[in-house]
Order: C-alpha cells, then sequence, then structure tokens
C-alpha cells in the first residue's frame, strides 16, 4: 500500500556490520555504518521534507478547481507559463552551480567553489524575485489568498516552497561569507554538500510543481 | 573484554568480507567514493539534458506546436520523473553515495506518494 | 566521542569533565553574548547541559507533570459525568477540559515520557557515548517544553483552551464555532511540539544506525531500541503531516483562508484524512514504546531470552508499516464511500496480526520462565492484558457496520484507553520502576510499588471498563453532561470512582519515588544490575556516569551483558561466570572527552513561542521572536562543537569526534523543517575542524 518505514534500517544490517569494522576504527569507534551523522540526518529529514510537500500537493490539487461560494479567480487562470517557466529554468540551473561549488571546493579550488556559491544564491534570488512578481501580479490581477480554497492552497503551497528557497540563500550566502573570510576550506567540503542537499531537494520540488501544478491543465 | 590493542590486531574475520572498504584510509570513510565523482563537464551534460527537458515541457503548452492530446499529461509526468531522477541520481550524488541515503530518501518519497494518492483517491474515485 | 586516555590526563584532573590544570577557561564568545558554558553544577548545568541522560530525566520530569495536569483534566471531567446533569462545568469549559485533556496526555505526557526513555535509554544499550547531535538533543528538549507551555498557556492568555476535541475537526476548529484563541494555541503549540520531536526522530534514529558500538548489528539491539527506533521512523514521516494541517489550520483561523471551511467551499474531510494520516502512527507512536518496555522486563524476570528476537523486531517494523495504512478506519461514518471503507477494514483487520505475534512471544517468554512479579513485571504483564483487551476492542471497529454504532460513543473512549492507557502508560510504568535504579541510583520500593500497581490496575478497569458498557448503551462521547434515566448513572459513578483510584495510585508513585529515596540512604546501593538483567545499560554504574561507559564495549551477540554473567555447562545448564559487580565497569575512567553545554538550544526555544503568541495577537512580536531564533542558530553555528580545552594529543581521537564536529552542521537539518531554524552551517565547521 504504502512504502515501508522501516524497512531500509533492517535491510541495511549487512552494509552495516560490514562498515563495523571500518578501517582504521580507533578504539573508540567511527560512525557505525562508515558514513556522516550529518548527512544521514540530512537526507533523514530531506524523506520527511517528501511527506510536508506531499501534504502541500496533495491540499492544491484537491482543490485547484474550487471558486468558493463567491466564484472568484483562481491561480490557473491567471497563470503565466511563460513567465514561470524562465523562473523555474533559473532554480534548475541552480543545482548546477550548486553542483559546481562543492566540485569546485572538494578539489581545492577556493576561489571557484566561492563564485559558485554567488552565484548559486544569486540564481535563487532571481527564482525568488520572480516568485514575488508572480504574487504581486496574480493579486493585481484578483487572486488573493482569501479568494476560495484554490487559491489559499495555491499560496501555502508556492509560499512554502519560496520559505524553503529563502533560507537555502541564507544558508547558501553564509558559506559564501565563510569562504570570503578564508574560513570555507577544501576540508569542510561537506558542510557545502549538506547545504547543497537541501538545494537541490528545494529544487526537484519545483519540478514537481511546475509540471503538476503549472503544466498540467486543470 | 577486548582492549584496544587487540581489537586492532585480532585478524577479524568480517574484515576480509569487506576488501574496498577496508583498504580506504581512514578519513575516506566520508569521502569513500571520491574517486568515482563525476567531472564538472559531467555536470553540465545532465543540466543539458534538464534544460532540453524543461524545453520540451514547456513547449506543450503551446498546444499551436503541437497537439499531444491524450499522451499529453502521461508525457508531462515521465519528463517530470526523468527530470527529478536526474537531478537526485547526480546532482545530489545518490548514484555515487552510500545506498542507505537513497533508502532513506525513496523511503519518504514513496510514502508520501502513496499515503497522499490513496487520500486523494478516497476523495475522487472512491467516494 | 573518545575514550579515556590515561596518557593524556592530568595530574589535577578530578572527573571527565574538569579542565587540566593551567589551562584556561574558556573564553569563546560566540556572537560576544554567552560564555561557553563549562560543565557546571546546579541550575546552570541542567539549562545548558547536553547529556542525553540528563536531558531524558528533564524530558521524563515535565512529563510527569503534565501527567499530573492532564489527570487533573481527566478528574474534572469525571466529576462532571458522576451523577446525571452534573454542574461542575459549563458547556462551554468542559468541551475545553476535555479537549486539553486528551492533546495534554498524548502530547505532553506519554509522548515525551517515551522520549525520555529514548533518550536516556538508546545511547547506553547500544553502547554509545551520547546521542549523534547533542546539542540537538537539547534543542528538542526545550522547543518540546516551550511548545508545552506555549500550549497551555491558553488557559491564561487565549480564552481558554482548545475546544475542538483532540483531534479538532473541522468546522468545530474554526473560527465560527470556537471564537477564542484556544485552538489557535492548539495549532501552534503542537506546530512548535512537532519541531521537537522531528530533531529529536532525526537524531535519533542517526544514532541508532551510526553510534552503535563495536560488534552492535542491528539484530543486536534490544527490543527496546528496536521499538523506540521504528517510533522514531514513525515520528519522522507522520510529524510533516500534521504540521501541514496544523499550518494550514492556523492560515484558516489567523489569516482567514479557506481550507477546512465548508461555507468557502473547502472539504472538511481534508483535515480528518490529514489528521488521521498522522493519527494513526501516532498511535504506534504511544504504544511501540511501551512494548519495548514490555519485552525489556519480561525477559529479565522470566530469566529466559525474548522469544522469537526477530519476529519481535519484524512485527514491529510490520505495525510500523502498516500503520500507514489503516488510518480511513478513523473516519468510517465520515461519508468516504463504500470502497475506501472495504479497504480500509480490511487493512486494519491485517494489522491485528503483528501486534498478536507480539502478544504470542510475550507470552512464550514467560512461559517455562523463573518469573519474579516484581512491581515491574506486574506492570509489563498488565500491559499485555490490558493492551489485549484494547486490540480485541479495537478490531470490533475494523467491521465497518459494526463502528458506525459505536463511533462517537463511550465505547470508542473505553477502547483508545485501554490502549494507550492499559498499554502504553502501564508500560511506561513499568519501565519507571525498572529503570529507576539505573537512572537514579535507589531502588524504588516494591511493596509501594506494588500498591500502586494494584491500585492503578483496579482503578483503571473500573474507569474503563464500564464505558463499554455505557458505549453501547449509546452514551455519546464528548456530551458533557446527560439526563437520568437511560440507565447511565450507575457506571458513570463507577468510571469516577475508578478514576479517583487511579489518581491515588498517581500519589502512590510519587510518594514513593519521595520516600523510597528516604529510605535509600540506609539501604545497600542498587550496584550496576540489580535485576539480573540483559542488556548493556546495566554494565554501568547506577546511577550512569556522564561518560556512559569507561570503555565502549564490544558486543559479540544478543544479550550481550547477560552472556558476559552467564554461560553453559556442558549439559546445557546455565551457570554464572561472574557476578554483574564482576563484570560491570566501575565508571572510573577518567579524561574521557565530552561534547560540551552549550545555552543555545534554550535561547532558540524560548524564540518560538514568542512567534507563536506574534501570529496570534501582535505581528510585531515576531521580530523578537525571529531574532532570538536567528541568533540562537548563528551563534549555535559559530560555537565550537568541543571544548577547546580538551585534549587532541592522541590522534585517533580526531576521528572519533567527528561525531561531534558533525553536531555544528547538524543545525542545517533542522533548519528548513522548522522554518525557523534555518541554520548557516557553514561557520560552525571552521572552528569544529581538525
Amino acid at each position: 500500500m504504502t512504502t515501508e518505514t522501516s524497512a531500509p534500517v533492517a535491510s541495511d544490517a549487512d552494509t552495516a556490520a560490514a562498515a563495523l569494522v571500518a578501517p582504521g576504527d580507533s578504539n573508540d569507534h567511527g560512525p557505525t555504518t562508515g558514513i556522516s551523522n550529518t548527512k544521514l540526518a540530512m537526507w533523514l529529514f530531506l524523506g520527511s521534507e517528501c511527506l510536508l510537500f506531499g501534504g502541500l500537493i496533495s491540499t492544491y490539487l484537491l482543490y485547484k478547481t474550487r471558486r468558493g461560494p463567491d466564484n472568484l479567480a483562481i491561480p490557473t487562470d491567471v497563470f503565466d507559463i511563460p513567465f514561470t517557466s524562465i523562473s523555474s529554468f533559473v532554480l534548475l540551473m541552480s543545482s548546477l552551480t550548486m553542483v559546481l561549488a562543492l566540485a569546485a571546493l572538494t578539489r581545492g579550488d577556493n576561489h571557484g567553489a566561492r563564485v559558485w556559491l554567488l552565484a548559486t544564491s544569486m540564481l535563487g534570488g532571481v527564482f525568488i524575485g520572480g516568485q514575488v512578481y508572480e504574487f504581486t501580479s496574480f493579486l493585481r490581477e484578483g487572486v488573493g489568498f482569501t479568494n476560495n480554497p484554490a487559491s489559499s492552497a495555491f499560496y501555502a503551497l508556492t509560499g512554502f516552497h519560496g520559505v524553503h528557497v529563502s533560507l537555502g540563500i541564507v544558508m547558501l550566502m553564509s558559506l559564501f561569507v565563510a569562504s570570503w573570510q578564508g574560513k570555507l576550506r577544501q576540508e569542510h567540503s561537506e558542510t557545502v554538500e549538506i547545504v547543497g542537499l537541501y538545494w537541490h531537494f528545494v529544487d526537484v520540488v519545483w519540478i514537481f510543481i511546475f509540471t503538476v501544478i503549472y503544466l498540467v491543465p486543470a | 573484554m577486548n582492549t584496544t590493542t587487540s581489537e586492532h590486531e585480532a585478524p577479524d574475520a568480517e574484515e576480509a568480507t569487506v576488501p574496498k572498504e577496508a583498504t580506504v584510509p581512514e578519513d575516506g570513510a566520508r569521502e569513500h567514493s571520491e574517486h568515482e565523482h563525476p567531472s564538472d563537464w559531467d555536470y553540465v551534460k545532465i543540466a543539458l539534458i534538464l534544460a532540453v527537458i524543461t524545453a520540451v515541457e514547456v513547449f506543450t503548452y503551446f498546444e499551436s506546436v503541437y497537439d499531444w492530446g491524450s499522451l499529453l499529461i502521461p508525457s508531462l509526468l515521465i519528463m517530470m520523473v526523468v527530470k527529478f531522477w536526474l537531478v537526485a541520481t547526480w546532482f545530489m550524488h545518490l548514484k555515487f553515495d552510500n545506498p542507505i541515503f537513497s533508502k532513506m530518501f525513496v523511503g519518504g518519497l514513496l510514502l508520501a506518494v502513496g499515503v497522499y494518492v490513496a487520500a486523494l483517491a478516497a476523495f475522487e474515485f472512491w467516494a | 566521542m573518545t575514550i579515556t586516555e590515561p596518557t593524556t590526563e592530568g595530574p589535577k584532573t578530578e572527573g571527565p569533565l574538569e579542565l587540566e590544570s593551567g589551562r584556561e577557561a574558556l573564553a569563546e564568545r560566540p556572537l560576544g553574548v554567552l560564555t561557553r558554558p563549562q560543565g557546571g553544577r546546579g541550575w546552570r548545568d541542567w539549562l545548558s547541559t547536553v547529556d542525553h541522560k540528563k536531558i531524558g530525566i528533564m524530558y521524563g520530569v515535565s512529563a510527569m507533570v503534565f501527567f499530573v495536569v492532564g489527570g487533573i483534566e481527566a478528574l474534572l471531567i469525571r466529576l462532571q459525568l458522576a451523577v446525571p446533569n452534573g454542574g461542575v462545568l459549563s458547556a462551554d469549559v468542559y468541551n475545553q477540559v476535555f479537549t486539553m485533556h486528551g492533546v495534554t496526555m498524548v502530547f505532553l505526557f506519554i509522548m515525551p515520557l517515551a522520549a525520555a526513555f529514548a533518550n536516556y535509554l538508546i545511547p547506553l544499550q547500544i553502547g554509545a557515548r551520547d546521542v549523534a547531535f547533542p546539542r540537538l538533543n537539547a534543542l528538542s528538549y526545550w522547543v518540546w517544553l516551550s511548545g508545552a507551555i506555549f500550549l497551555n498557556s491558553s488557559w491564561i492568555v487565549g480564552g481558554g483552551g482548545a475546544d475542538c476535541g483532540w483531534f479538532c475537526y473541522s468546522p468545530n476548529s474554526g473560527v465560527t464555532f470556537s471564537p477564542s484563541h484556544g485552538v489557535d494555541f492548539y495549532a501552534i503549540g503542537l506546530l512548535i511540539a512537532g519541531i521537537a520531536s522531528l530533531v529529536s526522530a532525526i537524531n535519533l534514529i542517526v544514532t541508532c544506525l551510526n553510534m552503535r558500538a563495536p560488534g552492535m548489528d542491528l539484530f543486536r539491539m534490544p527490543v527496546m531500541t528496536w521499538m523506540l527506533l521504528i517510533t522514531q521512523f514513525l515520528l519522522l514521516f507522520a510529524l510533516p503531516v500534521i504540521t501541514v494541517a496544523l499550518f494550514l489550520l492556523m492560515f484558516d483561523r489567523l489569516f482567514d483562508a479557506s481550507f477546512f471551511n465548508p461555507d468557502a467551499g473547502a472539504d472538511p474531510l481534508l483535515w480528518q484524512h490529514l489528521f488521521w494520516i498522522f493519527g494513526h502512527p501516532e498511535v504506534y507512536i504511544i504504544i511501540l514504546p511501551a512494548f519495548g518496555v514490555v519485552s525489556e522486563v519480561i525477559p529479565t524476570f522470566s530469566r529466559k531470552p525474548i522469544f522469537g528476537y526477530t519476529f519481535m523486531v519484524f512485527s514491529g517494523i510490520a505495525i510500523g508499516f502498516m500503520g500507514w495504512g489503516v488510518w480511513a478506519h478513523h473516519m468510517f461514518v465520515s461519508g468516504i464511500g463504500p470502497i475506501s471503507v472495504a479497504a480500509f477494514s480490511l487493512s486494519t483487520m491485517f494489522i491485528a496480526v503483528p501486534t498478536g505475534v507480539k502478544v504470542l512471544n510475550w507470552l512464550a517468554t514467560m512461559w517455562g520462565g523463573q518469573i519474579r512479579f516484581t512491581t515491574a513485571m506486574l506492570f509489563a504483564v498488565g500491559t499485555v492484558a490490558m493492551f489485549t483487551i484494547g486490540g480485541l476492542s479495537g478490531v470490533t471497529h475494523a467491521l465497518a457496520p459494526a463502528d458506525t454504532q459505536q463511533t462517537d460513543t463511550y465505547y470508542i473512549v473505553a477502547h483508545f484507553h485501554y490502549v494507550i492507557f492499559g498499554g502504553g502508560v502501564l508500560g511506561l510504568m513499568g519501565g519507571l520502576y525498572y529503570w529507576w535504579p539505573k537512572i537514579f541510583g535507589y531502588m524504588l520500593n516494591e511493596r509501594r510499588g506494588k500498591i500502586n500497581f494494584w491500585l492503578m490496575l483496579i482503578g483503571f478497569n473500573l474507569t474503563f471498563g464500564p464505558m463499554h458498557i455505557l458505549g453501547l448503551q449509546g452514551m455519546s462521547r464528548r456530551i458533557d453532561t446527560y439526563s437520568s434515566g437511560f440507565g447511565f448513572e450507575f457506571w458513570n459513578m463507577v468510571a469516577t470512582i475508578g478514576s479517583f483510584i487511579i489518581a491515588v495510585s498517581v500519589v502512590v508513585l510519587f510518594h514513593n519515588i519521595w520516600k523510597s529515596k528516604r529510605e535509600a540512604a540506609d539501604l545497600p546501593p542498587p550496584g550496576p544490575d540489580p535485576w539480573d538483567a540483559r542488556s548493556l545499560e546495566w554494565m554501568v554504574p547506577s546511577p550512569v556516569p556522564e561518560h556512559n561507559f569507561d570503555e565502549v564495549p564490544t558486543v559479540e551477540g544478543l544479550d550481550e551483558w547477560w552472556h558476559r554473567k552467564y554461560s553453559f555447562d556442558d549439559d546445557g545448564r546455565v551457570v554464572q561466570i561472574a557476578t554483574a559487580e564482576e563484570a560491570a565497569q566501575d565508571g572510573s575512567a577518567k579524561g574521557v572527552h565530552l561534547p560540551a553545554p552549550s545555552f543555545w538550544p534554550l535561547v532558540l526555544a524560548v524564540g518560538l513561542p514568542l512567534i507563536g503568541y506574534g501570529l496570534i495577537f501582535n505581528l510585531w512580536l515576531c521580530v523578537p521572536g525571529g531574532l532570538l531564533v536567528g541568533m540562537g542558530i548563528f551563534a549555535w553555528a559559530l560555537e565550537p562543537v568541543d571544548d577547546p580545552d580538551a585534549t587532541h594529543d592522541h590522534h585517533d581521537d580526531d576521528h572519533g569526534d567527528d561525531d561531534d564536529d558533525h553536531d555544528d552542521t547538524a543545525s542545517a537539518p533542522v533548519a528548513p523543517g522548522d522554518d525557523t531554524a534555518s541554520a548557516p552551517v557553514a561557520p560552525g565547521e571552521q572552528q569544529g575542524g581538525e
């Protein structure tokens, strides 16, 4: 019916057992599975986020044509697909710059990492700017948050996503500043990787939203 | 009770079964698959594929270009899944990383899809 | 994560957390505000601790406080219903009291009590020095506490408690039918508590997967740890669902959105679906820790290994998995349609199977064992019996036609109290008696414990047993009173008497704790292993030293600790090879490197309710709240994770320290989730690095 929540753990028994004898394990053991705690935590968190966005997306899908008793405008009336396509494309490309930032830092190219981090956060900023423009133009065209279930659900979903992107930008800018101060070096690439995971996740959520909310006709 | 030294020196049977891991130096445990990582050019190629798929997606919107008919929604969903998969496997390194990560993420993803599709179905079709 | 370093130990080092002599106390001031606290004493120590044991104790103490709060609410309900036309509470206040009773008992008592056990026991049972992210652990506790206080503050500042029932169905939860701020406090309070549980779930999962002692395979973990791990997975995936629902409810009420209000064209069933997609796993979140306790207590006091360990584990996993496919059985009468009803009816019947496996395994464990009926054992056996009754009445709900008659009657109230109280609470009470000497270093008196048990068991059955009858007689759930002449009088009076017997049993518990503490001075200390138990936590002294294990044990099998004490002779008979005192560690390790305490989790936790009050009363209040949260996160990330005074002469240690170092970046995972706790992961790593 649904996926198994705990099975992955169970079936990892072999992996875990193998990693138990992780090489050079000191008297006090390192991570049992040989993977980083933080990265595992981030992936767990992203798994959890799937259900958060799933709930918001489902809410929108349930409500997307409900105009309410006053028969007011719904978001699909005013979608500007070409515009949203561009901002979607921008966000998609920010995943490329993000992964390039990580690759640069991993090979010790601090300057490159800094440039790509800045590029990523700027692309993210463009996306957020696009979303602000989209929201204001929707409002001008009479699609307010309180119009009807459809518009409430639309703003809640895209707003949640926007908040996630914004938090990602804050994290990226923090990394950028740290790098600027020379404090973000090759050995910290895992930190960049973890922020990157979050960033890519926000991107894949938008891939989903763009198709299911914008492109699939009502 | 095993002491530190005996732990290190005792030839552990299990150790023999993990030849690859066991030869990586200590700090390699965290980034053991470093060498398998794709090059920048690989990433750019993936991004190009993503861009092309996105372009096709957007063109479905302009029905004057080509009318997809009943294939529209399935093809949109397939393209979405491909994009999702490309980002997750390449940019998020799931392809190269420890499978535990994939399991955790895919676990959440499939659970979300299953539960919410069932809930929406309860509204739409089963009512 | 470092082990004893005799070579680096300074001559004047006094204890695990003492600074080496001659070293200056740390003057690290992230953001120039608070000095990184050292392992101090007194209240400052508790406020800044990152020790999983202290955090576990704080969870437990807070949970008991809310147990009393929720218990008083329960007694008010029973007083109101003791006689027909009761006048103790007005209908409005009655609505608030039963709502807050449910919310308090579920979210502020059982869940944190289970979290107390999870925090305290998981690292000990898997042979770890602490959880994977000690500071996040502190954050979980403080955030949960701030959410709990926030939720209850609605009595004072919100115009009363929430009054929509614990599952808060729409449209009752809307502004029209619930004009006070109670429901706003419900939504935001549970959101805050949810952040705490999510962080804690991630933390404990990583701990279980990544922090196990050498040789501690997943299938050598005690069943308790397994059940807690499954619980954390359920929390991980269920909490975001209720988070969505609560956010939408908040938007509906505070910002005039239309998500659940049928007048605005919305579908009130959406709330029901979201709530129960969370709510049914929540049932297992409540019950599985108690199953874990029972699975530890019964083998110990039967002097037998748990029967069918793998079955126990896999039935737990099966429960966790199937728990996702049954949620709509709470909605059989809501008009979800015959196909849905049939599907969920079937899946509900199936979930009885793994639960039945567990019950049979517990019975088989006791079969032929040398049973010692200690208080903990009595509670465990009571749990099995009472939960079985609750499970059987649950199966009657799975039959949709029968459920149609039972829904919203006292039969349902009886059923879920048998599951949650008879299963969850009795089980965790047994856990208290069982692990008390380990946690506090003295035994709870057995005679008073048995009085506690029997009073609680009798009171419980007197309270909730009659509710089956009342429900089948047609007494509605949630009615604030009833007229005489329906035949409800007698059983309601019995239930009220029973509820006061439960209250007396709780008083006996507190008295026992207090009196036993006083008597402990004259008694021999319990030693590391007073029960002749089986799992690793019993190989360290009681109470557990701050560094847990002197030396992280190497695990060779299930029930590792028991096998260090006993072996088999040629005839297959059990022979003792070592006494507990001989086999146990003496807790004397010095210089064990421990993560340094931190104030930032507390600072962050104070910010969240401020944002909550701001959303309800005046958006400007969100500004200081947001600033506190933001400052907390940045300072957290900038704070060096390790006490820089700790020595690192021993090269191997650096690797071991990694776990702690990552704590830094660990603020990242929390970050995006709660939308307030964003974390600049970066800067932390700079200083935590090797």
